[in-house]
């Protein structure tokens, strides 16, 4: 009887373990940082964006109106921003400071204003 | 005049600065005692169409007094190159044409009949040079004079400021045609170089080009879109930014916002103008003179 107690016990660890587990895993999928960002002539919303050190961010990109550009040379951060699509752009912010953004599609007369910045904290 | 500090030791061993009223003048590649065998006018970034008074309360006045300054000049330039953002930007594209067609109009009024165009963003980033081509007609292109190799590259028509495959392999056939040591004088209205991408100042796929270029032992690249002067090289390629006729624009990285510089009525004009280009055809050597708008020339 004591062998199927023993044996009952690690599969109730096991199942615990496993469940755990996924658990866990599930908890990290919801914990991502999402930050929404919509883009429209000429720009950005919202356009400081603030982050911490280390902690992964996805930027979900839309467009409002036409193709624009996300570019972030000091994060070496670049997409298109397609209209009626959610780009999602994921990374790690791994040094400290202020990094601007801006719009490199040219898109009309206010395109050179359209620009934003990330600032990462520790 | 804006140097690259790194590149300051490299041009100071090259050039020779003059300044003779109000007029700046750099010397590459000869020295003093060099002879020049042509010359042309560069002009660029004339904006036609802006009309922000806190930048430029002359906006309507300024490329027309531009032009009567060279018509009064004692300069015999052999050519002038407008190189790019012959207008300002508008989403209209009736307006568009319009622009384009009073801006042909006004430089009609230059004595010197031999004008070069190619776009700027402003002209041809909305419509891939539609309305352009109807004004001007191709966007990239190449023409010989005194012997050197003239190459128009086109980096705005493409929105995502991109030369694109194609044209490189327009740019790669056009090359083969040439000899090393023969001379190479480009225009492109962005920097082919990562100027300052945070700005906008780069192009994307640059580096293509400049790798096309690198075999050719003489190559001077003239450009605008930056709004002020600035030198710099790209290996033995240099590089060099023309001053613009509508609104200066800050060096690059100076403030935290790039935006036109507001008019200053204690020095109206400052900071606008257009340079002479003097180069020898058997020496390397290229003079580069700074005109402000409406100065009387020598």
């Amino acid at each position: 009887m004591k062998i199927f107690k023993y044996i009952s016990l690690i599969i109730i660890f096991s199942m615990l373990f496993v469940l755990t587990y996924h658990t866990s895993q599930l908890f990290a999928v919801e914990q991502e940082n999402v930050i929404k960002i919509t883009a429209k002539k000429f720009e950005y919303s919202p356009n400081v964006i603030k982050l911490k050190k280390g902690v992964p961010v996805v930027l979900e990109l839309t467009s409002l109106d036409r193709l624009h550009g996300f570019n972030c040379p000091g994060l070496s951060i670049r997409a298109d921003i397609n209209p009626g699509k959610v780009t999602r752009v994921k990374f790690t912010p791994v040094n400290r400071g202020t990094f601007s953004f801006f719009c490199d599609i040219f898109c009309g007369e206010g395109h050179e204003d359209m620009n934003g910045k990330i600032i990462v904290e520790d | 005049m804006n140097i690259d500090r790194r590149d300051f030791i490299k041009l100071a061993g090259v050039c020779t600065a003059v300044l003779v009223s109000g007029q700046e003048s750099l010397v590459f590649g000869a020295g003093d005692k060099m002879k020049n065998d042509f010359m042309f006018l560069q002009l660029s970034d004339t904006h036609w169409g802006f009309n922000n008074p806190k930048n430029n309360p002359d906006y309507a006045g300024t490329l027309k007094k531009a032009i009567k300054a060279i018509n009064n000049t004692q300069l015999h330039p052999d050519f002038i190159m407008f190189t790019g953002d012959l207008t300002h930007t508008t989403e209209d594209p009736q307006r568009r044409r319009k622009l384009l067609s009073e801006f042909k109009d006004i430089v009609k009024e230059l004595k010197i009949k031999d004008i070069k165009f190619m776009p700027g963003e402003h002209d041809a980033g909305l419509d891939n040079a539609q309305a352009y081509k109807e004004a001007f007609g191709e966007t990239h292109y190449t023409f010989r004079h005194k012997d050197l190799n003239f190459i128009v590259l086109d980096n705005v028509s493409d929105p995502a400021s991109s030369i694109g495959d194609e044209q490189l392999k327009w740019l790669g056939a056009q090359l083969k045609k040439i000899k090393h040591d023969s001379r190479v004088i480009v225009f492109t209205h962005r920097p082919l170089f990562d100027l300052y991408p945070q700005w906008d100042w780069f192009t994307r796929d640059g580096s293509k080009a400049i790798d096309l270029l690198m075999p050719f032992k003489n190559v001077t690249v003239f450009y605008g879109h930056i709004h002020q002067e600035n030198y710099h090289m790209t290996g033995h390629i240099a590089h060099h930014a023309a001053k613009g006729l509508m609104y200066p624009l800050p060096a690059p990285g100076s403030v935290p916002k790039k935006a036109p510089v507001e008019w200053d009525p204690a020095s109206p004009y400052k900071g606008l103008g257009y340079r002479s280009i003097e180069m020898g055809i058997k020496t390397a050597s290229v003079k580069l003179t700074e005109y402000p708008v409406m100065e009387m020339q020598t």
